[in-house]
């Protein structure tokens, strides 16, 4: 294939935007922020995609759509490639992600609060309840509570709402 | 590859890997056999994803580890197809899960070791460790959040609950120090700057549980005894058991895929 017929890169990312985390169909991969890079290498298409937590099962099924997505949009050689570093961080997610998550049920992240091992922090947060809010994503209030720190997947927890009363996913800060 | 090689025995190097990726690998067995059998939903489904990060973990310690040993086995191979003796998990981890208390309490006293060892690998000479670690330290952070959290709200609980952590933490207590003893392979990683010696976590290990237990007014037991032997391949009749289970696809359809 000549260099000249290749897809433009911002054409690549345009279609990469339109493929859904199989997980959480609302969100795209660009949204998510794990597509790291796209290159051209000859007439083979590299994608390069970090995974969210190293565990996450969904990791196959994305690099199965990523591929048949752009093969659907002519793209007949792609080549994946894992980057562990630097290691995926929800500060990558897009505003755009951030808004669609939550109109879609789930809290998104709230920035900065990541967990980071210190006990000490960790007692006296217990001790004077969560410093965290996390706002309702359907009725808005501040008034909730974590039920469990792991949710439906490894990268969400569980909290209900003391004012609408709803249980609700917490997309968490990592 | 080539450039990423470090001064140090191939073999010290491969013994590191696979005690990093076999206690993820038996811990996260582990607790993955509490899904569908949790006290409450929430716990079930927050232990069926802390054994998901465990096991995520292992592919990327173990997958390494047969790369530094060149003979062209994965990380799958090197999960189902070796043996007991070979395996170099800690012997904490194979612990039976017992009641809840007792697979919190383990997983407390090992959270607090892997956080604090994954921290130290975040700066390893090794890049290839140290971006493994950046990864993992993020998910034990909050696997010693929740365990942390847990292990004080059970311990300064009801009296039921707080005598069934105290027997856990009486329980498992002899099976940490293991963690902290060095042997030759880990003082080839550490004088290449790898790995820390074990020895030297012990320390901050320390500071971590003794905030933990004082806030979940548990009392560390005072003997010294320490059951050891994992490290380098010799294990409790339990690991027999968890491979037996873990293994038996792979060992009666070699090669099975689906």
């Amino acid at each position: 294939m000549a260099t000249a017929t290749l897809p433009s890169l911002d054409e690549v990312w345009h279609w990469l935007s339109q493929v859904p985390d199989p997980e959480i169909p609302v969100l795209s991969l660009v949204d998510l922020g794990i597509v790291r890079e796209v290159k051209w290498d000859d007439d083979t298409l590299v994608v390069t995609v970090t995974p969210t937590y190293s565990g996450c099962p969904a990791t196959g099924v994305i690099n199965l759509d990523i591929e048949r997505a752009l093969n659907a949009h002519g793209v007949a050689r792609v080549r994946l490639e894992r980057q562990l570093s630097p290691p995926w961080t929800t500060d990558w997610m897009s505003a755009e992600g951030r808004e669609k998550l939550r109109a879609y049920g789930i809290a998104p992240p709230v920035d900065d609060t990541a967990a980071d091992g210190r006990s000490l922090a960790l007692a006296r947060r217990l001790a004077s309840g969560s410093n965290l809010t996390v706002a309702c994503p359907r009725c808005g209030s501040a008034q909730t509570q974590k039920v469990s720190q792991f949710g439906s997947t490894a990268c969400k927890a569980s909290y209900r709402c003391l004012s609408c009363l709803e249980p609700f996913d917490y997309f968490k800060c990592i | 590859m080539a450039s990423a090689e470090i001064a140090v025995d191939r073999a010290a190097l491969f013994e590191f890997l696979t005690r990093m990726g076999d206690n993820t690998l038996i811990l996260g067995h582990r607790v993955s056999e509490w899904c569908g059998h949790g006290p409450v939903l929430e716990e079930d489904i927050a232990l069926a994803n802390t054994a998901l990060d465990l096991i995520g973990q292992t592919q990327l310690w173990l997958g390494l580890a047969g790369e530094v040993e060149g003979k062209g086995r994965n990380a799958d191979a090197l999960a189902f197809l070796r043996d007991a003796a070979a395996f170099r998990n800690c012997l904490l981890v194979e612990r039976p899960n017992g009641d809840f208390g007792q697979t919190l309490m383990r997983q407390f006293l090992f959270d607090a070791w892997h956080h604090v060892v994954l921290t130290a690998l975040t700066k390893s000479a090794d890049p290839r460790v140290a971006e493994i670690a950046a990864k993992a330290v993020k998910e034990a952070a909050y696997h010693l959040e929740r365990s942390s959290d847990l292990v004080i709200r059970l311990g300064d609980g009801t009296d039921e609950s707080h005598a069934r952590m105290q027997r856990a933490l009486d329980d498992m207590w002899s099976y940490v120090g293991e963690l902290f003893i060095s042997d030759d392979a880990d003082r080839a990683v550490a004088a290449a700057g790898i790995a820390p010696d074990p020895a030297s976590l012990k320390p901050e290990w320390e500071a971590i549980v003794s905030e933990v237990l004082r806030e979940a007014t548990l009392k560390a037991p005072t003997s010294a005894y320490v059951h050891k032997g994992g490290r380098r391949g010799v294990h409790t009749e339990h690991l027999g058991y968890i491979l037996a289970d873990m293994q038996f696809l792979q060992r009666a359809y070699p090669g099975a895929t689906w």
